[in-house]
């Protein structure tokens, strides 16, 4: 198991993964999000309160869930880093951590606009929206402390610090609709029970958060490529990717 | 696994751990002005204080809404269906606002137990649904409660419709 583990850390290999892996991802993306944001954002039946302002759930849930869940994934490569010192978890880090800066900004904003209409503000400091803008914050001081440090693998330990001191963020953020008394309402989406949206209007949404997930993933891969390109252009095999691609 | 590796874990395990357990008391500790409003037991039972900025919140009560036809004054209870709280505010309220949904209000107590406001915000619930399911489930409502009133309340022979 742990030889798996070790191979998985190999950028070499990962670069040969991630170029046969990345077309199906795109592809996939791409169909998801096309048929689950034009059914959501065309089709899906209005709310009987909120009418047509609603539909900004379609592009709200999906970025704020994702922005979470590149967290929590950053944090888990962070923990490789400091443990195993694998570099290709650092490639993650450094590659997801402006992904996530975006879905959280688009997360944040998407919320502001739909408030202004259904809440009468744009914004106010109850705990979902102050502990999400605390993970935009976050995700901005991953991506300084790594420019700021020049030595490669210094900033990677610097910032798997950083990620994991966050990462208590995350339960916040989840839980605060429940902990304290917020604007923002709980979730319509749990685990345990079902959505208290009928199926015309969760299973688009369901489509655009699996969309954007497998987007997520094309993009990682696509910026960890170009990471791992920049980082090891003196090895061999990377001159020689060059050379071949430049021939084809 | 490598000693070293298992050390290096034990002390981000730890790391984690102290974090967490930081961040909780915190949290804990100021409990209170992270709520973003008073529900109206709190204020009935007096643990909001009186003449400061607060934000009060729960469902405004049916048929509690009155409005003064000469201005924008409006007066509503705000409820949590254990206490309720009545509110003055004059302004315009947010689009949602309604007997029966919730609303987060910024204003003060003024000694007498009324809440002045001077911002109404309309708080909305997880739940979304087609305006046709809506009416629907209101018809049935008001179906059950006719039928209620005319063969008396708990009649076992209702029939399915």
């Amino acid at each position: 198991m742990w030889q798996i583990f070790h191979k998985l850390g190999s950028p070499k290999w990962f670069f040969g993964i991630a170029t046969r892996l990345m077309p199906w991802l795109l592809a996939g993306a791409l169909a998801l999000l096309a048929v689950g944001l034009v059914w959501g954002l065309a089709f899906a039946p209005k709310d009987y309160l909120q009418g047509n302002s609603y539909r900004i759930i379609f592009i709200h849930v999906p970025s704020a869930f994702l922005a979470q869940s590149v967290y929590i994934m950053m944090a888990t490569a962070g923990v490789v880093t400091l443990v195993w010192r694998m570099k290709l978890a650092d490639v993650f880090v450094k590659a997801v951590a402006p992904v996530g800066l975006v879905l959280t900004f688009l997360a944040l904003f998407t919320g502001a606009v739909w408030g202004k209409p259904t809440w009468g503000t744009w914004w106010i400091w109850d705990a979902r929206l102050t502990s999400m803008l605390i993970l935009l914050f976050l995700y901005g001081g991953a991506i300084a402390l790594d420019r700021a440090i020049n030595d490669e693998k210094s900033a990677a330990r610097a910032v798997a610090v950083l990620v994991l001191v966050g990462v208590v963020n995350i339960p916040i953020i989840k839980y605060s609709v429940e902990w304290w008394n917020t604007l923002h309402q709980p979730a319509t989406f749990k685990l345990t029970e079902k959505p208290s949206m009928p199926a015309e209007m969760w299973v688009p949404l369901l489509l655009s958060v699996l969309g954007l997930y497998l987007l997520f993933g094309w993009l990682a891969c696509l910026r960890m490529q170009t990471e791992i390109l920049a980082r090891e252009q003196r090895t061999r095999w990377v001159k020689e990717h060059v050379l071949a691609r430049r021939a084809g | 696994m490598h000693p070293i590796r298992k050390k290096r874990l034990t002390i981000v395990l730890f790391l984690i751990a102290g974090i967490a357990v930081a961040v909780g008391l915190t949290t804990y500790a100021l409990r209170q002005n992270i709520n973003l409003f008073y529900d109206p037991s709190q204020i009935s039972a007096g643990e909001a204080p009186v003449d400061v900025r607060i934000r009060a919140g729960g469902m405004v009560e049916e048929g509690s809404v009155l409005r003064d036809p000469e201005s924008l004054q409006v007066e509503f209870r705000v409820t949590d269906f254990s206490a309720s709280v009545p509110v003055v505010y004059v302004g315009i309220l947010p689009d949602l606002f309604a007997e029966g949904q919730g609303v987060v209000a910024m204003g003060k107590l003024d000694g007498k137990g009324r809440f002045v406001a001077d911002q109404v915000l309309a708080k909305h619930d997880e739940n979304y649904m087609p305006p046709e399911v809506a009416d629907a489930l209101a018809k049935s409502a008001k179906d059950r409660a006719e039928y209620g009133a005319k063969y008396g309340e708990g009649s076992s022979n209702a029939p399915t419709y």
